[in-house]
This record gives structure tokens, C-alpha cells and sequence, in this order.
């Protein structure tokens, strides 16, 4: 809290800005929803805003389709003021939560309607329509009631339907939680197609880091309303700004350790460290704990002993529990076999990230 | 993160809608003001502006006999019409909501007309049913009509009600060992115990205020809106605007409360829709 | 879940009320339009004198028509009034809503006699209206054709019936999920392409059933007439009601009558058959 990062994206995304967000603040009532937020969303990048509920994440989605305005700051897309239109003057679309269709009108009726009410010739709609649902694959249910649709295929439908305009970013609002893990699963994948090939700019709302992590180019992460740390996956997961990001994706060890003299020490584990002395914060992950045999292994590894507390074994990798004097850590390792008692344990030093906060 | 569903969206005003809105309103409300306004008044029922304030004819109101003797016998009908609407229509919406018959969707229908049918019909059909048997028009047949007139009142609510409710609690009562009778009493009553009262309410009113089958029903005592026809056969006093404002305050306080209750039991549903996004 | 017993006892009750004095008065009523009055009683000869008496008498279509007429003035009248209202108390009041709400269903549960009463106070020759006018100088004289006129019903009974019209359109338009709107913006539609494309098309069930119980019930209507129409005001109801009073032919009123239940049932037919067609959830 005391050094949680400003609310500012700190490296520019590669390729053009399509999006800015500046300092944006939104409230509602006493509330404060969004602290000062600043973020920019480049041209056919697959952004992800990632956060718990109440984190301002589909607030921030809400300001840009507008749907609401902000209490202060601005919102800029291609050079123009984006937060002084309403949303039906804006070049975005929405793919909402419960798919919003229209009931009362059929499946390519939805699709057609924004081509329709933006004057797009008649003769040209019918073909566009069928492209649309073809992309979604959903072109044989052209003439049925959303009613009769299942959600994963109401959910495509409702993505034809934005995307069938060619916005310049298409928002999506958590657009899968409804679904089951399978049919997530390849909705996920046919979704990250979806946008590569077209080439559209995705800005996807979730709170599941697993498809944040699957489905971004960038994730940004939301917590209390101001940004925790922007960065790709890869990054955003191995280097962790702050100890909220390292906990909140993927599962760390939190270790509180005293730097001195280039050596940190936390509870019964030394390790090199270049860092100024000090108290600092660092993550590791569980898998980055290997278990030590006999095989030879490059001597800068830190070893530690250790007593297996718990096995979870989860197909393809056990989870330990591991007793390091009195420190449970977690540690993640290929599927062995069942193990008991104590074992030596070992980790590249590179691998404890210090963390901001 | 879900979407309440009623939230009233903050678009840019539209004050010729207020202004339209604000004209109904006035349109609705104008004619009772001015009742009550003239009830005040010592000149007389019409003519503009009204001149002395005066508490003359709620005085002679207080003082009048018959009104308050008709006042009674509808309240001897209301109480009756409610118990016998809300015990018929409680069993009628568990027949609805429970039991198959032949006839089923006929008898929904026939319970559900007399709301929407006018009210001459069942005035007249009543009336043509007690001279067959040759009952005298009385405050019996009164009773009658309004009865099974406001039957599909006290149906339509407690069928909502009953809809509402959570069937597993009943499983549950008869689960843990206790018979329908006492599932009944104990679980689905108390369940449905702000509709039975909101119909109640509701019915009562209705009662009070009936004219169009009472009409046709009605025997040598007035009741309440019968006596006041009668009079306003006679000549327009302020008096009828006195009792006419009395009727009015009564009738408001009686749907308030009835309005607090409905959106009580209403209130929880809305929670928990809004919960469940 | 519920034994043969149970469900017994809540059907017979109610079933044997519905049939006794519901299905058997409707029953007496179509059988007494078969019937006839000599000297001044009820004779039971089966025939169809009744019914060819209404359709040879014009008079009885004329009437008939006129009601229809003022049914349906006083219909589109409530629709043109309760409409806006409705869209402006569910879309745009805000936190004042709940407040609105009891505000309009107050004058729905006020007694018709109160509200009758309080217009023939107000469009008589000495009325409100008339003293108000007098009194801003804007009319001399009295104006008489306020009341006692087809304009004093029709302006009574579009104010008794419009909360009536107003209930069910206000919870459709409450039932229009708001993120349909939402969409509809997001894809390009204006508020006002909104309305017609998406609100209005969605609100149609609650408009077939506010206007058809505005027009059922004024089409049966006989105290309006009587509070403050005038002879050329005159609706079916009223002819009925005399025929079972001074008139005294009680066939006849219950040949008319069941034409009345006849035209009423089909006609709410039909709208529930429209309702059910319009009705997308």
C-alpha cells in the first residue's frame, strides 16, 4: 500500500496508440471506482484488464463505450476526444456479459441492426451479415429466436453482431464466464484466432488470470481502482511489480528477507543478491523449487533442506508442501511418485524477484 | 459482474417527457383537489374562486345518520368479502399452482373474468341467479357479488405468491415429519403471509368503494357509495364533497400501507436477483 | 408431492363457488335472453324474439357504436397520456420512481363515484371550470356542452381509466432488461431509433393489455353516462341497466347483455393471442 505504484502505465506498448485513457477518475457517490487512472491501448494489440470484482475493471470498460463519464480526465482514441460522444457516435462496440441480443428480433436481424441504424446500404447488409456469422460460425441459425440459443451460441452471435460494424476496438465484458470449462476453453482459442486474423483491437474484461495469461498481448492489472502493473504475460508473470500481482497470477512464496552485504537472508535460506541492504519483499515461484538428487547441477543453485508436509499430485505435477524450518513453502515439481519425509531442495537465485510492494 | 436490472440510466433530461409527465399528473390529480378544496367551501359546489373556508358540512357529515349507517353496512360487507375472497382464492391459487383437473384452464379463466369483465355483467348475472332462488336483495347479496367479484383479486396474488415461494421448504417440512395440514399451517401460510395481507388490503378497498355490481344487488340498505348516489340524485351538496375527501384520505392511507407491504415481499426478490448476478 | 386428498379439498371449494354463482348466473343470463316479459312478468317461452329485435331496431347499433366510439377515444386518449408517463418513470426518474409509482396508482384505487363526482362538480354550468373561465374573463356565459356531453364522459372516463392503462405498460417497460438499450447505443442506434426499435416493439404486450382493459371496461360502462353524460351519451350499458329498472324487460337486457359478454370475451381473445405473439422473453 505504502508503495503501490501510481496509477500510470510505465513502458508505452510497442506499435500505434489507439486508446488513451488519461488520468482517469471515476465515482460514484461517496465511492471512489477509479483513482487517477492512465493507460494506453495500442493499435491491434489483445489488452486484457484483469482484475477481483470491485478492482474498476468493468467501470473503465463502461467509459469507454460509454455508458458512463468520468468524474475526471479524459479518454482519447485516433487523435480525437473519445469521452465527449455518446456511445452511439463511437467507433467501439460491445460484446456484453449476458450477450444482450435482442429477443424480439432474429439471429441475422441482431446481427444487422447496427449496419441498419447507421444508414449502410440495404444491399450491402445481407452479405455482410452472413460473413459475420460465418466468422462465428453460426450462419445456420441466421433466422432463429435468441431464445432457442444456447449462451455459447448467443455469445458468438453477440460478438458477430460487434463485430459485423468493423469497430476500431471491440470491448468485451467478461464475455465467457457464463460458459463452461470446456466450451471456455475453445472459445478462448477461437477468440485469440478471431483477432489475429482480423486484426482488431481486443480489450477483454476478466477476473480469470488463467485466460488473462492465455488469451493477452498485455495484461493490465486492476486492483482498487488503479493500475497494479501493465505488462505481457511473460513478464507480467516472472518479473512481478508488486506482491499483489505475484499472488494474484500464478501461485508464489512470499519471502521476507534482510539484505546485507549483498547476501539476503529469509529465516533459514541465503542467497546472492545484488540489491542495496535492507528489508525487501521477494516472490518465487513453486516451480522454480527443484528437488535436489544426485545428478550434478550447477553449483550457484541455494540449497535448502526440507520436509514434505503435503502431496497434491494433479496429473502431470505434484504439489508439495514443503517445512523449511518452520517456512511452508510451495513447491512444484514433475509427476514423481509419492514422497515422504525430508529431501534437499534447490533455487536459482535469479529466480527471487524482488518485489515494489 | 452482472447488471441490476432497473437501474434508471442517467441520460441527458428530457423536460418536454417531464413537462408531459408533470401534465398527467396534474391531469389525475386536479379533479380531487378541487373536491377537496370545495369541501371547504361555504358557497357552494361550483363556481370560482371558492369564497368562505368553513368546517360547516364535515360538521353536518358527523351529524348525518344515514351516511354512517351506510358506512356500516359496507364495512359489514368489506369484512365479509374479504375473509370469503381470500379463503376462496388462497384455495383457488393452491388448485391453481398444485392439482390437474379436467377443466383446469376453463376454471383459471372463469375465476380470472370478473377482473376484467365490466362490472354489469356480473352485477346482472348475479341478480337474474338470486331472483331464480328468490333471496331478497339485501346486504346478503351484496355480499355476495362482491365476494366472488373480488375472488380473482385474492387469486391472482396469491398465485403470484405461492409461485415465489420455495417448494423445498414444504419437502423439507415433510421431510423432517410433519403432514400436509401442518406443512400447510406452519410453512406455506407464514410464506405467504404479506400477500394475504396485501390482497387483503387490496380487497377491502375494493369493497368500500364498489358500485357497479353493488348496483344491481343492492336490497333496502345502502351501502357507503350507494347512499351517496342516492344522494346525488337529490341535489349536489358540499356535503358529498366532505364525505367524498373522507373516502379519498382513507383510501390513500390504505394503499400506502397496501404499496409497503407488496414491495416488502417484492423488495427480497429484487435482492436476490441482483445477488444471483 | 401432494396426495389425492389435498388436492380435493383446495379444488372443490373454489370450483364449487365458481360454478354456483360464476358458470350458473352466466348460464341464467343466456338463458333468460331467450326468454320474454308479458304483463309484467317473466315468461319462460324459448324464442329468438330478443335477439331479432336488436338487430332490426337500428337504434340498439346505433348505440352500440357510439359506445365503441367513446370505447375507443377513451382508449387512445389513456395511451396518449399514460405512455409517456410510463416511459418517463421508468427510464428516466431516477431515485424518485418508487415515490411516482404510488402517486399513480393512488387515483387508481380512489372510488370511481369520488372521481365522477368531482368532474360533475367541475364542467357543470356552475362549476369550477365554468366560474374559473367566468372569472379569468375568458367567457362571459356559462359554457354547457362541458357537461352532459359525450365530451364529459369521454373526459371522465379516460381520467378513470388511464392508471388502469398505465399498470401494465409500466411493467413491461420495466421488464426491458437494461442492457438492451445499452446495446442498441453501443451499436450505433440514437435514443430516439432506440425507442422505436428496440423499446417500443418490447413494450407491446403491456399496450395490448392496458388498451384492451380501457376499452373492455368503458365499453360496459353505465355510471359515467349517468354521472355526467347527457341523452346523446347514452351507451349499451345504460339501456341494459334500465331494462332491469324502469323499463323493466329483462330479456331483452339479457340479450344485450350476453352480446356485451360475447363482444367482450372475443375481444380479449384475440389481444391475449396478440399479448402472446408480442411477447419475446
Amino acid at each position: 500500500m505504502s508503495s503501490a505504484p501510481s496509477s500510470r502505465e510505465l513502458t508505452p506498448p510497442p506499435g500505434g496508440v489507439l486508446l488513451e485513457v488519461r488520468n482517469i477518475a471515476k465515482r460514484f457517490g461517496e465511492r471512489e471506482v477509479l483513482k487517477n487512472l492512465s493507460l494506453q491501448i495500442a493499435s491491434g494489440e489483445f489488452l486484457t484488464l484483469l482484475g477481483e470484482s470491485g478492482s474498476g475493471k468493468t467501470t473503465l470498460l463502461r467509459l469507454i463505450a460509454g455508458f458512463e463519464q468520468p468524474t475526471a480526465g479524459e479518454i482519447w482514441m485516433g487523435g480525437a476526444r473519445l469521452d465527449s460522444l455518446p456511445p452511439y457516435k463511437r467507433r467501439v462496440n460491445t460484446v456484453f456479459q449476458q450477450y444482450a441480443l435482442f429477443p424480439h428480433l432474429s439471429v441475422s436481424d441482431n446481427v444487422a441492426y447496427g449496419l441498419r441504424v447507421s444508414g449502410v446500404r440495404a444491399s450491402e447488409i445481407p452479405a455482410r451479415v452472413v460473413a459475420a456469422l460465418g466468422m462465428v460460425k453460426m450462419h445456420e441459425y441466421a433466422e432463429a429466436r435468441p431464445s432457442r440459443l444456447s449462451g455459447g451460441q448467443q455469445q458468438r452471435v453477440a460478438l458477430a453482431r460487434a463485430l459485423v460494424n468493423r469497430p476500431q476496438l471491440l470491448l468485451l465484458d467478461e464475455p465467457l464466464s457464463a460458459l463452461d470449462a470446456n466450451l471456455r476453453k475453445q472459445m478462448q482459442s477461437e477468440l485469440k484466432s478471431l483477432q489475429r486474423e482480423l486484426g482488431i483491437t481486443f480489450l477483454f474484461v476478466t477476473h480469470d488470470q488463467e485466460e488473462a495469461m492465455a488469451l493477452s498481448d498485455r495484461i493490465a492489472l486492476l486492483r482498487d481502482g488503479a493500475l497494479e502493473q501493465v505488462a505481457s504475460p511473460r513478464e507480467i508473470y516472472s518479473r512481478p511489480a508488486t506482491s499483489y500481482t505475484a499472488q494474484f497470477i500464478g501461485q508464489t512464496n512470499l519471502l521476507r528477507a534482510d539484505v546485507r552485504e549483498g547476501i539476503a537472508t529469509s529465516g533459514n535460506l541465503r542467497w546472492p543478491c545484488s540489491l542495496q541492504s535492507g528489508t525487501v519483499l521477494f516472490s518465487l515461484r513453486p516451480e522454480c523449487i527443484r528437488m535436489m538428487n544426485d545428478n550434478s547441477l550447477p553449483t550457484e543453485v541455494v540449497r535448502f533442506r526440507g520436509r514434505i508436509q503435503q502431496q497434491m499430485f494433479t496429473g502431470s505435477v505434484e504439489q508439495l508442501e514443503v517445512d523449511c524450518s518452520g517456512k511452508i513453502l510451495r513447491v512444484r515439481i514433475p509427476a514423481h511418485g509419492v514422497l515422504n519425509g525430508e529431501h534437499e531442495f534447490g533455487f536459482d537465485p535469479m529466480d527471487a524477484v524482488p518485489l515494489s510492494g | 459482474m452482472g447488471f441490476p436490472m432497473n437501474a434508471a440510466i442517467t441520460k441527458p433530461r428530457s423536460p418536454l417527457l417531464a413537462a408531459f409527465s408533470l401534465f398527467v399528473f396534474a391531469f389525475l390529480y386536479l379533479p380531487i383537489v378541487v373536491l377537496v378544496v370545495y369541501s371547504f367551501n361555504q358557497t357552494g359546489v361550483g363556481g370560482f374562486p371558492p369564497r368562505h373556508f368553513t368546517f360547516h358540512w364535515y360538521r353536518q357529515l358527523f351529524a348525518d345518520g344515514p351516511i354512517w349507517d351506510s358506512v356500516l353496512n359496507s364495512l359489514l360487507v368489506a369484512f365479509g368479502a374479504v375473509v370469503l375472497s381470500l379463503t376462496l382464492g388462497l384455495l383457488a391459487a393452491l388448485a391453481l399452482d398444485r392439482a390437474n383437473f379436467p377443466g383446469k384452464s376453463l376454471f383459471r379463466r372463469l375465476v380470472l373474468l370478473p377482473l376484467v369483465l365490466p362490472g354489469i355483467i356480473t352485477g346482472l348475472s348475479l341478480l337474474m341467479f338470486v331472483n331464480r332462488i328468490g333471496t331478497p336483495l339485501s346486504l346478503l347479496t351484496v355480499f355476495l357479488g362482491h365476494g366472488t367479484a373480488l375472488i380473482s383479486v385474492a387469486t391472482t396474488e396469491l398465485f403470484a405468491g405461492l409461485q415465489k415461494m420455495d417448494r423445498s421448504q414444504e419437502e423439507a417440512s415433510l421431510d423432517l415429519g410433519a403432514t400436509p395440514l401442518q406443512t400447510f399451517w406452519r410453512i406455506t401460510l407464514p410464506n405467504l403471509k404479506l400477500s394475504l395481507i396485501a390482497s387483503g388490503l387490496l380487497i377491502f378497498t375494493l369493497s368500500m368503494d364498489e358500485i357497479a355490481v353493488t348496483f344491481f344487488l343492492v336490497g333496502r340498505e345502502n351501502t357507503l357509495p350507494l347512499e351517496i348516489w342516492a344522494r346525488l340524485r337529490r341535489g349536489i351538496t358540499p356535503e358529498i364533497n366532505a364525505i367524498s375527501t373522507f373516502i379519498f384520505a382513507v383510501s390513500v392511507i390504505l394503499i400506502l400501507i397496501w404499496y409497503r407491504i407488496r414491495t416488502r415481499s417484492i423488495g427480497k426478490e429484487a435482492q436476490e436477483l441482483i445477488e444471483r448476478h | 408431492m401432494y396426495s389425492r386428498a389435498y388436492k380435493t379439498i383446495i379444488s372443490a371449494p373454489p370450483l364449487l363457488w365458481v360454478g354456483l354463482f360464476l358458470l350458473l348466473p352466466y348460464a341464467l343470463m343466456f338463458a333468460h335472453s331467450f326468454w320474454q316479459v308479458r304483463d309484467g312478468l317473466i315468461v319462460h317461452e324459448w324464442n329468438l324474439q330478443n335477439y331479432s329485435k336488436l338487430f332490426e331496431n337500428p337504434v340498439y347499433a346505433e348505440v352500440l357504436f357510439r359506445t365503441a366510439r367513446i370505447a375507443a377515444s377513451v382508449m387512445v386518449l389513456s395511451l396518449i397520456l399514460a405512455y409517456p408517463l410510463a416511459y418517463y418513470m421508468s427510464f428516466h426518474s431516477g431515485a424518485r420512481k418508487d415515490l411516482l409509482y404510488q402517486l399513480v396508482i393512488i387515483p387508481l384505487w380512489v372510488s370511481y363515484l369520488v372521481r365522477g363526482y368531482a368532474w360533475k362538480t367541475i364542467l357543470g354550468s356552475e362549476g369550477v371550470l365554468n366560474g374559473f373561465l367566468q372569472f379569468l374573463h375568458i367567457t362571459k356565459e356559462p359554457v354547457s356542452f362541458f357537461l352532459y356531453s359525450p365530451f364529459a364522459v369521454i373526459l371522465t372516463l379516460t381520467h378513470i381509466y388511464t392508471p388502469f392503462v398505465f399498470l401494465p405498460l409500466y411493467a413491461s417497460l420495466e421488464h426491458i432488461p437494461r442492457n438492451l438499450i445499452e446495446a442498441s447505443h453501443d451499436l450505433g442506434a440514437s435514443p430516439r431509433t432506440t425507442f422505436f426499435r428496440i423499446i417500443l416493439p418490447l413494450s407491446i404486450p403491456g399496450l395490448i393489455a392496458g388498451a384492451t382493459f380501457a376499452f373492455v371496461l368503458t365499453l360496459g360502462d353505465f355510471l359515467g353516462p349517468m354521472l355526467v353524460g347527457g341523452p346523446s351519451s347514452i351507451m349499451i350499458a345504460n339501456i341494459v341497466q334500465s331494462l332491469f329498472g324502469t323499463a323493466y324487460d329483462w330479456p331483452l337486457g339479457a340479450a344485450i347483455a350476453v352480446c356485451i359478454l360475447v363482444l367482450t370475451v372475443t375481444l380479449l381473445f384475440f389481444t391475449e393471442r396478440l399479448e402472446k405473439r408480442w411477447a419475446f422473453r
